[in-house]
């Protein structure tokens, strides 16, 4: 198991590298130049300093090892260096935004907070509503409330999250003015009444996030069960005359969840590329926004960066779906 | 007539396709949502003949712009018109028409990437390894933020080169098929790995049948009911995925309106009109609804489990 993991590991590490070379070229060869921002007025030597200064001037090797060394040393450095006040970064170049000359993973960090609270609040309510729901959906096979979950996990499924949160904003924050339709990223949680608000302007955001993915999650989660209720040994549990409660806890329940935490983890880099959709919606100061802005303002840094990013999450979590797999299931093997 | 008849006692061959009808049309969910995209093609398709208001037109006169401009749904316009005075109805039908193409472009060349990697990995051995760490690779990508990099990289020179609808049309489709093949190649994969080692593949090939003709009737039949599944969901996720690109105003450009633009467009004057959002809305709505219930029905109808029971 620890080989595998390793092995696995140091899998990831081509992996990631190859994912960032296609995205630095697929970015870097596209025809529309960045430097198309610039105004015609300006003379062409003014342009080609502009450029050398933007670092645009090299080739695509050096750029692409250049950001690869920003990305995996000097950040990291800086990292340390905010958390722990030493000096390690000195003077190196970091990544810079074109848009905003700030550092690109300042923008990042200011942001990440936001996606993630929104993002995970969602996740985790999601979760807690579809496993019940699936569960007992399984359990009671073509019972109205299966016929009524079914249905609405479909519906779920089927709307997209930018109608549906255009649709929640219609009803609740326009017509009904119980929730705001935006989202202040200015708000500091202080005292009871700020936290307060800061529910309240989660609450929209968070119930689509929720709805969408408790539909998938269920429907997976029903038909994880509804395998394991038609296995032998759920058949022996009950002849040998056990509870049903530990017949359907202990014996099914526990092996249905191994493929269902499996995909909550597989999951988790699809909320962070939906993010990017409710984010929009709700105005939310996120990564997602943060990437929207920056391919609206060509901000090449910016867009590689975020991207490689969103990579680096799916590969991560598929790491860790593989791994939780072996964990749980004493089946399988890896030797 | 022969259909009494038939059943038990003919020694005619049934047409495994008949079983499978017979399976999807009991199937409730299935054949409403096939009632459902039947009727949104139709009225997108023949609804132009029906109702000629050009989805383009403008009043000429600013003052009877002025006049028809956020009109409330009434008799002369069902679904009321737009900031500019155009008739939404209109340009319900036209966008419509592009979602709906968007999706089945985009799903046939998913489809036909999809069948050919599977294919050509199940087949033949040494491209197994290659195909299927590219196809890794490929589910390794965000899909999303790629997709939107992408169009904003080759918007432009794709509009420039072949005219703005064309241009944009062509991108946004291949960008959407390029990026949704995978899932379609490894359950072919999957697939044809198992019939490759059945009897009458073994017995075509003892006989001297070259491995196209193999792969043309032998194997392409058998994988096309798992083929005709990922096509239902890969046609649903490219118009939501077209959807969403628009939306996020990185789709069509404006005076080409499909639902998602409609919706990205309405989006603004939502507190005053929000059937400007309501029906785009319903619209990509139902039809995703319809298309995941006739892939919920034709999964099960082509499940051999299922149907000998």
């Amino acid at each position: 198991m620890l080989t595998y993991a390793l092995r696995r590991l140091l899998l990831a590490i081509p992996t990631l590298l190859l994912i960032s070379l296609f995205i630095f070229l697929m970015v870097d060869l596209a025809p529309g130049s960045p430097m198309s921002e610039i105004p015609r007025s300006i003379p062409p030597e003014t342009r080609a300093r502009m450029i050398a200064a933007l670092g645009a001037d090299q080739p695509v090797f050096v750029r692409y090892l250049l950001w690869l060394k920003q990305f995996f040393v000097v950040e990291p450095a800086y990292l340390i260096d905010g958390w722990f006040g030493t000096s390690l970064g000195g003077d190196q170049q970091r990544i810079l935004s074109w848009q905003s000359r700030a550092p690109v993973f300042d923008v990042i960090g200011d942001r990440l907070g936001r996606t993630m609270t929104v993002v995970g609040a969602g996740y985790v309510i999601a979760a807690a509503i579809a496993l019940p729901i699936g569960i007992y959906s399984a359990y009671r096979q073509y019972s109205w409330f299966d016929q009524l979950g079914t249905f609405v996990a479909m519906i779920g499924y089927s709307v997209p999250t930018f109608f549906t949160g255009v649709l929640l904003i219609v009803i609740f924050a326009v017509n009904l003015g119980w929730f705001p339709s935006y989202y202040d990223a200015s708000l500091k949680v202080k005292d009871f009444a700020s936290l307060s608000r800061q529910v309240w302007q989660m609450a929209l955001p968070v119930t689509v996030i929720a709805l969408f993915h408790a539909a998938e999650i269920s429907r997976y989660t029903r038909s994880s069960m509804l395998d394991t209720l038609g296995q032998d040994y759920v058949r022996t549990a009950r002849a040998k005359g056990a509870l049903e409660q530990t017949v359907v806890i202990k014996h099914a329940l526990r092996n249905a969840m191994i493929p269902v935490i499996t995909v909550l983890a597989l999951g988790m880099p699809s909320i962070f590329g939906g993010s990017i959709i409710v984010e929009q919606v709700f105005k939310i100061n996120g990564i997602g926004g943060a990437l929207i802005g920056a391919i609206v303002a060509s901000d090449l840094p910016m867009v590689q960066t975020l991207t490689f990013i969103f990579a680096a999450l799916i590969v991560f979590f598929n790491l860790v779906a593989d791994l939780l797999y072996g964990m749980m299931d004493p089946r399988i093997r890896y030797d | 007539m022969t259909d009494t008849n038939a059943g038990a006692f003919s020694d005619r061959a049934h047409s495994p396709w008949a079983g499978v009808w017979r399976k999807f049309r009991h199937h409730v969910g299935a054949m409403v949502g096939a009632a459902v995209l039947i009727l949104l093609i139709l009225a997108v398709l023949v609804g132009p003949w029906l109702w000629q208001i050009d989805p383009a037109f403008i009043e000429p006169k600013a003052a009877d712009m002025m006049r028809t401009r956020n009109l409330a749904p009434s008799l002369a316009h069902p679904m009321g018109t737009d900031q500019l005075g155009r008739d939404t109805l209109a340009r319900m039908l036209a966008g419509g028409k592009v979602s709906l193409a968007v999706g089945l472009v985009a799903m046939a060349i998913a489809i036909l990437v999809g069948t050919a990697v599977g294919v050509l990995a199940g087949f033949v051995r040494w491209l197994d390894g290659p195909l299927m760490r590219l196809t890794d690779f490929f589910l390794a990508l965000p899909l999303l933020p790629l997709l939107l990099v992408m169009v904003m990289l080759f918007r432009d020179a794709l509009a420039g080169a072949l005219g703005i609808e064309l241009g944009t049309f062509l991108l946004i489709v291949g960008a959407i098929g390029l990026t949704s093949w995978m899932q379609a190649a490894r359950v072919v994969r999957g697939e044809v790995l198992a019939l490759k080692e059945r009897e009458f593949v073994l017995a075509a090939r003892s006989i001297g049948t070259p491995p196209l003709r193999i792969i043309l009737t032998h194997i392409l039949p058998n994988v096309l009911s798992p083929v005709m599944v990922a096509a239902t969901l890969g046609f649903a996720s490219a118009i939501i995925t077209e959807s969403a690109l628009s939306f996020l105003g990185l789709g069509f450009p404006p005076d080409f309106p499909t639902w998602g633009r409609l919706l990205y467009e309405g989006v603004e004057y939502m507190q005053m009109e929000p059937n400007r959002v309501l029906f785009p809305g319903l619209a990509i709505s139902l039809t995703v609804l319809g298309i995941n219930y006739i892939g919920d029905g034709l999964r099960d109808a082509l499940d051999p489990r299922q149907r000998l029971r």
